[in-house]
């Protein structure tokens, strides 16, 4: 199986296309997020349906009066690159499958690189249905750094991948979890930032540059759960193809590997924070910090794990 | 006696209780950690004494802690019997709770709809029975209770969702189910390696642990009643990428199992990895790989001797690979003499010979040019001694006391030849492959994958449903007209019933009254 060297290149290119837009955007978000006014106080309104006049969720980039604060139109900007910078991202990814003819995800660079999409696309599909546009810096901040390893420490050539990845549950298995990863980091972060906005809220003094212009707390608390459970599942069954998986490539279906134990650790985790958010006393700072954690316990996996720890996963 | 009880009461509620449950699920995934961390001795054990040996007291300590077999530990078994038992505990009565729940009526419409997190109001022109028919009729698919009130109102109390619980409960069911099935499966599993030669003349046999060359047991396992079959490899084939990355394995074997053992039936298979042959409860696969030189010595009287033994790889790369033949002397009775007499052919063997300043390495894993590097000793091998002794090489300490002696030092090409000087010839023939299997058995596996299967079905049902609430009041004004209100209220997690409520509000409230 020989890999089509063009097309590689054009991979990596447009991955580091990709990366660099990031970045743009994420100056773009924070130039929103320092000079825009703070959060709006009347989202309490929303929930309130007005007789007769049913609210019509609204979709699409609102066509709303012309006199856009300038602020607001660098984050319009910025929306508009993280686009961008996630078609190109996209375009890295379908070009390295095809040029090595398998899906791209059979090694460190390459699951971090899908992870990381998801991430993107993520934030993008959340950005329409919450107010937090004003946050994207801090989710693309760990986005980039991830993109910038990825890139570089982990960097694999293109090739083709060895007999044990030769399997469809490569597409099933890794990218359950490509995909749960990218997605949890988005409540990771949101969760952290809840974290900031509960400790300002009580007392302003703390964090009295970046509280007031975060998003309510309310609004960040479903956003983490609502992503969270979305991500859950997925997760659930990425472990559970894993499992069937192993049974086939390595004579067990479970065998306590380093890779397979730090999975668990992070599922119990984010079982512990469903329960959290259905005890009393464990609702709020409580569970957004076992959510941080769960988030911290899959970034502990991919890469520990994969570059210091002997694991059957060791492949990259 | 009273107060026993009352102590075993608030034990029993304490350990069933969320907080309960919570802490021991953070204690378990703290507990499985020092696994993932520290070497574990059910996956290297070499690497395990390693690793105690060199953090002296300290590794000693973790080694009566049991950190070295964290998921057969006291402490890690107690912490998921507790949370077994509080998950029994727990289910128990939310079972009950919801068998009720599923007869008992909707809850009574709250006096004041306007204090929900969801409502609206409008005056229409409909008398409150047109408003409740019209109601029911939007609600299909809730469960309704309509009721009437005080002034001439009505009200109507909507609930759904109620597959919520279910799949919550279904899936924590599923999980006991898998906790119990995977304790099956450690009583009555066993896992069995052994090595075989690719040439066809090996054979092994599932019919004792014997027949491994090593072989783990599950706990009620003593090694008779093992399912009884054979397998051959016929032939090895491995496809290498020109870095030297493997790309495809292919190992042919021929097998027999039950009836075809008294006929001497055998079927052709190809294993692959990722596919193993499956046998009813027993699967077989390919988990290593290596070659077997073959030498021939040829003694002074001219008897000879050829043996093909397997070398392990000493380097996952290039296979380049170390290993000790041992020939006894042909015709000697005498032990004594014996033990002054026997050789061994040992050294390294390289695939794909890289000779520099006589130092033989492997470039390559595939056998494109093999070579050996070796050196003969003469005198005690120890393979007499009783003493159990690796394959893979020679007892240092017979070479250390002098009764094994080096008697040539030499590298060899296929066909190469050393003359010792008594005359006895050792030539290097050629190389096989063999192939390392393993052979599992594990009864209740499919029960985990059908409990696991059941837990995730459960949980998508239990975290897509929403359990909600609405209520409908129609009551006549001072017009004649009717002030038709609703509410609603999600039970769980607010996430999401906003949009949900708006539509159908958005539906009973339209001014639409055509009936
Ligand atoms: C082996 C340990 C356990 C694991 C891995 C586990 C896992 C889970 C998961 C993933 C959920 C999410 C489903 C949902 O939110 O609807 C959940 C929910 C729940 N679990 Fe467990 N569970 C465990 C033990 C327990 C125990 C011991 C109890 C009782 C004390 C319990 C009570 C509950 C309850 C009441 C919910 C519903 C929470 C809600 O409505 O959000 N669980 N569990």
């Amino acid at each position: 199986m020989p890999v089509n060297e063009t097309l590689a290149s054009y991979s990596d290119w447009s991955f580091g296309a990709a990366a660099l837009v990031y970045v743009f955007a994420m100056i773009f978000y924070t130039v929103e997020q320092a000079f825009g006014r703070a959060a709006k106080k009347s989202e309490a309104a929303r929930e309130l349906v007005h007789a007769g006049a049913p609210a019509t969720p609204q979709i699409g980039l609102i066509t709303e009066v012309p006199t856009r604060s300038r602020p607001e139109r660098f984050g319009r900007m910025a929306v508009a690159l993280t686009v961008l910078g996630a078609v190109l991202h996209l375009a890295s990814l379908v070009l390295r499958g095809l040029a090595t003819e398998r899906a791209p995800w059979g090694n460190m660079y390459e699951y971090g690189a899908a992870a990381m999409l998801v991430a993107v696309v993520t934030w993008l599909v959340l950005m329409r249905k919450f107010d937090v546009r004003r946050l994207g810096a801090f989710v693309l901040t760990p986005i980039v750094i991830l993109m910038f390893l990825g890139g570089t420490v982990l960097y694999t050539e293109a090739a083709p991948v060895q007999p044990a990845l030769q399997s469809y549950w490569l597409v099933i298995h890794v990218s359950a979890a490509a995909a749960s990863s990218g997605l949890f980091l988005v409540p990771g972060v949101v969760s952290l930032l809840y974290l900031v906005k509960v400790k300002h809220d009580a007392d302003p003094a703390k964090f009295a540059r970046l509280g007031p212009r975060l998003s309510d707390a309310d609004t960040l608390d479903r956003l983490a759960y609502r992503t969270t459970i979305f991500a859950f599942p997925i997760y659930t069954f990425g472990i559970i193809c894993g499992a069937i998986w192993a049974e086939a490539a390595w004579g067990r279906f479970w065998g306590w590997d380093p890779k397979e134990t730090v999975a668990f650790v992070a599922w119990v985790v984010y079982a512990g924070y469903l329960h959290a958010r259905a005890t009393a006393g464990w609702r709020g700072s409580r569970a957004a910090l076992i959510n941080t954690i769960g988030f911290a316990m899959v970034v502990f996996n991919l890469f520990f794990i994969n570059l210091l720890v002997t694991s059957l996963h060791s492949y990259a | 006696m009273r107060r026993a009880l009352a102590f075993s009461r608030n034990t029993w509620r304490g350990l069933t209780s969320m907080r309960t449950a919570l802490v021991l699920l953070f204690l378990l995934a703290l507990a499985a950690m020092p696994g993932a961390l520290l070497p574990q001795r059910s996956l290297n054990a070499g690497k395990t004494r390693e690793y105690i040996a060199e953090h002296g007291w300290w590794g000693t300590l973790l080694d009566r802690l049991q950190f070295f077999d964290v998921y057969g530990s006291v402490w890690f078994s107690a912490i998921y019997l507790l949370l077994f038992i509080s998950l029994v505990g727990c289910l128990v009565p939310r079972t009950t709770e919801y068998a009720k729940a599923l007869r008992a009526k909707p809850v009574l419409t709250p006096r004041n709809l306007a204090r929900l997190p969801h409502h609206a109001t409008v005056t229409a022109d409909a008398t409150p029975e047109q408003v409740m028919a019209d109601a029911r009729a939007q609600l299909r698919g809730w469960r309704l209770a309509e009721r009437d009130e005080a002034g001439g109102a009505r009200s109507l109390s909507a609930e759904r969702g109620y597959l919520r619980e279910a799949g919550n409960l279904v899936f924590h069911f599923a999980m006991l189910g898998l906790i119990v099935a995977l304790a099956l499966g450690k009583m009555f599993n066993y896992e069995g390696q052994v090595i075989v030669l690719a040439d066809g003349s090996g054979e092994h046999c599932n019919a004792a642990p014997a027949n491994y060359d090593s072989f783990r047991p599950g706990l009620t396992v003593d090694g008779t009643g093992l399912h009884p079959f054979c397998v051959r490899v016929d032939d090895f084939t491995v496809g290498y990428l020109p870095n030297g990355q493997v790309d495809q394995f292919l190992v042919k074997i021929r097998y027999q199992a039950g009836d075809d053992l008294a006929a001497g039936r055998w079927h052709p298979y190809d294993l692959r990895v990722n596919e193993p042959l499956r046998l009813a409860g027993d699967r077989v696969y390919l988990l290593g790989q290596g070659y077997a030189p073959t030498f021939t010595v040829t003694f002074p009287d001219g008897q000879r001797r050829t043996q093909t033994m397997q070398w392990r790889p000493v380097d996952t790369l290039t296979l380049l690979s170390e290993g000790a033949t041992k020939f006894d002397p042909p015709g000697v009775t005498d032990s004594g003499e014996r033990r002054t007499r026997q050789l061994a052919v040992t050294g390294l063997f390289a695939p794909t010979a890289l000779i520099h300043d006589k130092v033989l390495t492997s470039s390559f894993p595939d056998l494109t040019d093999p070579a050996v590097a070796v050196d003969v000793l003469r005198g005690d091998t120890g393979l007499d001694s009783g003493r159990s002794q690796s394959i893979f090489e020679v007892d240092r300490s017979l070479v250390d006391s002098g009764r094994l002696t080096r008697v040539a030092r030499q590298n060899l090409k296929p066909g190469g030849e050393i003359t010792l000087d008594d005359g006895t010839k050792v030539r290097f023939d050629g190389v096989e492959r063999w192939v390392n299997l393993q052979v599992s058995h594990d009864p209740t596996q499919l029960w985990v994958l059908v409990s696991a299967v059941v837990m995730i079905l459960g949980l998508g049902t239990s975290l897509v449903v929403k359990r909600r609430r609405l209520w409908v009041r129609a009551a006549p004004d001072d017009e004649g007209r009717t002030v038709v209100a609703v509410g609603g209220l999600a039970r769980t997690d607010q996430a999401g019933y906003g949009e949900e409520f708006s539509r159908i509000a958005a539906r009973l409230l339209s001014p639409r009254r055509d009936t």
